[in-house]
């Protein structure tokens, strides 16, 4: 059977089986939709929870990033791990005892405010849908691959599957087939990951693997990846050549924004016990962390790889002939992701970095004859096109398709269930039409759902950075706006109304600002005037921008409170009330 | 509810609870995985040194290990409290 057959059964077969759990567990009144009853037990929840969170950045394209950046890099594996520390203590089992649906109702209630509410829906939407758009990307990467079509093709196709399989359900759909999505794309992400492990170092452990010996040389693997990268003019792997202060402050953001990100906080509304939410995050980190600790020996051992792949002979000698490349890479020409160019025309794949720094480097390669990198491959194909470099057998990489689509299907399901509810339940029932029926309501969830997915594709088709990039946007502007106001709403009786909502449209605002003066206005390529390779402000990237953003919000929020009035009593008794675990009830949507 | 000193106490007690974790939680990323680096390259670990393999792999398991205890004390916390559900 040959692959692109392959392909077809065992992702058409993952397919049937998400569907049918959705089918099975069609959602029928709203409190399903939205929360799935609240009856979810915390290791379930916790599985769920981490196939939403894991998403096409997650799996298809962190590693590629990670292997094109080494340890500057970190920031996406602490980032998107250490803000559970943060959702456990700061925030999760307070707004289970609030006992609302939505985040956006918190900041309702809490700021006694529906302009506080508006803005929570508002950063709420710029953050899903920026965030969607990274999942696009990654849905037409992987449908690219898999059907052998161009990539804006396969992000047509990903958008109208992801359109029938997030409208379909609702959340007890999803809960369910969440679970069933991340059995699948753990397989998929570890098994390859760990013949990979076992044929480089003799290591079935990749976490262990990643600090083993390479067989092949005898030398500590990352020893022998930082020398055949150097050979090459590239940086040292393990080396750091960020700058200190934007990679405190891009880790920063990716941890407050994973805090601060709606369709991560609803998961915890769906356990139980106030007690339920704080096991419930250590659960979702465990099974996070079964692909977060694997994911750095992917991206290590897959940069490896690939060099060996082009330099059989080793980096001092001539790379392979195009004429002789390996399959893999003509599968992925088809893509348009990776590309050839011969320009010294000497037929074979001058693969190096032709911007070093290192002069005795640029001087030896033009001495070769080497007249520019001739290779370009685009991070987000790494994950995917991993098993086909390792030479791994065909049900591996028809594997790993099955599991990239899982994890941006089951992460863009639920992003853009977050945006519906906030559309359908906050804006449209809590502002605009109260007396809105129930089927009105879930009318209105559906016909956003469709609005984000026709948004987000048109933006992905011309993404503003590989997936796991554009998702850092995302989490920049979640960290800006919505964190803050969550975490002062619950730790601070003084935050008044005024103040939440100052604080919020000035982290919103100054953080998206940034954003789009480094990545084009609404990220509409050529419209910027910074880049991130020389930023506005110090060495602050747009990514990073998140951690500044909340702590404007912070301050305003502060200063504003502070010269306005208390909050009611009646408020100041609702914080006392969430503070306390006793006395939770099932999620109530009045 | 509680009455309002002893519900004072359990959140000031929470409160020092987070504290600590949050302190090792700072520690063992944004400490040993970026500014302490330097501090640290001297001890080697597989290939490469102790604040590399905290960036990539410590800092996660720490974490890990800071919720369950936190879940766990504060189980107890409610308890002594009488604030359990």
């Amino acid at each position: 059977m040959d692959q692109f057959t392959l392909n077809l059964l065992v992702v058409g077969a993952t397919f049937a089986l998400y569907f049918g759990i959705a089918i099975w567990a069609r959602a029928g009144s709203t409190s399903e939709f939205y929360t799935a009853g609240g009856g979810v037990h915390p290791v379930l929840n916790g599985m769920a929870t981490g196939a939403d969170w894991m998403s096409a950045a997650s799996f298809i394209s962190m590693a590629g990033i990670i292997a094109a950046g080494g340890y500057d890099t970190s920031a996406y594996l602490m980032g998107w791990t250490g803000g559970y520390v943060l959702l456990a203590m700061l925030l999760a089992p307070y707004l289970r005892k609030f006992g609302k649906f939505t985040v956006p109702e918190f900041i309702g209630d809490r700021f006694y405010s529906s302009s506080a509410r508006l803005v929570a829906v508002i950063c709420l939407i710029i953050a899903s849908v920026t965030y969607v758009i990274g999942q696009m990307t990654g849905v037409g990467v992987a449908f690219a691959r898999f059907l052998e079509v161009s990539s804006s093709t396969g992000l047509y196709i990903g958008a109208a599957v992801v359109f029938f399989y997030a409208v379909l359900g609702g959340m007890k759909g999803i809960t369910y087939t969440q679970v069933a999505q991340y059995v699948v794309l753990i397989f998929a992400y570890t098994i390859p990951a760990v013949f990979i492990s076992l044929q480089l170092t003799g290591n079935p452990l990749p976490p262990l693997g990643l600090f083993s010996t390479h067989i092949e040389s005898g030398m500590p693997l990352l020893a022998k990846l930082d020398q055949v990268v150097q050979e090459l003019g590239f940086g040292k792997y393990t080396g750091h050549s960020d700058t200190t202060l934007n990679m405190f402050l891009f880790t920063m953001s990716l941890m407050i924004g994973t805090a601060g990100l709606p369709h991560v906080i609803v998961r915890f509304f769906t356990v139980p016990k106030v007690s339920d939410a704080r096991a419930s995050a250590g659960w979702a980190l465990v099974f996070i962390a079964l692909l977060y600790t694997v994911a750095p020996a992917v991206g290590a051992m897959a940069r490896l790889n690939l060099i060996n792949n082009i330099y059989p002979q080793g980096t001092q000698s001539d790379p392979i002939a195009y004429e002789s490349r390996p399959d893999w890479m003509k599968n992925w020409e088809k893509t348009g992701l990776l590309k050839f160019e011969d320009k010294n025309g000497d037929g074979k794949i001058e693969f190096y970095n032709d911007k070093s720094k290192d002069e005795a480097f640029n001087t030896a390669a033009a001495a070769k004859g080497w007249a520019g990198n001739e290779l370009t491959v685009n991070n987000d194909i790494m994950v995917l096109a991993n098993p086909e470099i390792a030479k791994l057998p065909g049900w591996v990489v028809a594997l790993v398709a099955a599991g990239g689509l899982a994890a941006a299907l089951s992460t863009a399901a639920g992003l853009l269930l977050a945006i519906s509810s906030a559309i359908s339940h906050d804006l449209i029932k809590g502002t605009l039409n109260p007396n809105i029926s129930e089927k009105g309501e879930l009318l209105a969830a559906r016909i956003s759902m469709g609005v984000a997915i026709v948004v987000a594709t048109y933006l992905g088709l011309n993404p503003p950075g590989f997936a796991a990039q554009t998702v850092a946007l995302a989490f920049g502007l979640a960290a800006a706006s919505i964190f803050p106001a969550l975490m002062m709403g619950i730790f601070s009786k003084r935050i008044n109304n005024k103040g939440a909502v100052a604080g919020m449209l000035a982290g919103l605002l100054t953080t998206i600002v940034y954003i789009f003066l480094h990545k084009g206005w609404f990220f509409i390529p050529d419209t910027n005037s910074y880049t991130d390779a020389q930023p506005l402000l110090l060495s602050i990237k747009s990514t990073s921008f998140g951690a500044v953003g909340a702590l404007i919000n912070f301050a305003v929020a502060y200063l504003v409170s502070n010269a306005t009035e208390a909050p009611p009593q009646k408020i100041q008794d609702l914080v006392e009330g969430i503070r306390v675990p006793r006395g939770a009830g099932a999620a109530q949507s009045h | 509810m509680a009455d309002n000193t002893s519900s004072n106490a359990y959140w000031a007690a929470n409160k020092r609870l987070i504290g600590l974790c949050l302190i090792i939680w700072f520690l063992c990323s944004f400490g040993f995985g970026i500014l302490l680096r330097p501090m640290l390259s001297g001890i080697a670990v597989g290939g490469t040194d102790l604040g590399f393999w905290f960036a990539q792999q410590g800092s996660i398991l720490v974490f890990l290990v800071l919720i369950f205890f936190y879940a766990w004390k504060m189980g107890k916390v409610d308890k002594e409290f009488g604030v359990d559900e």
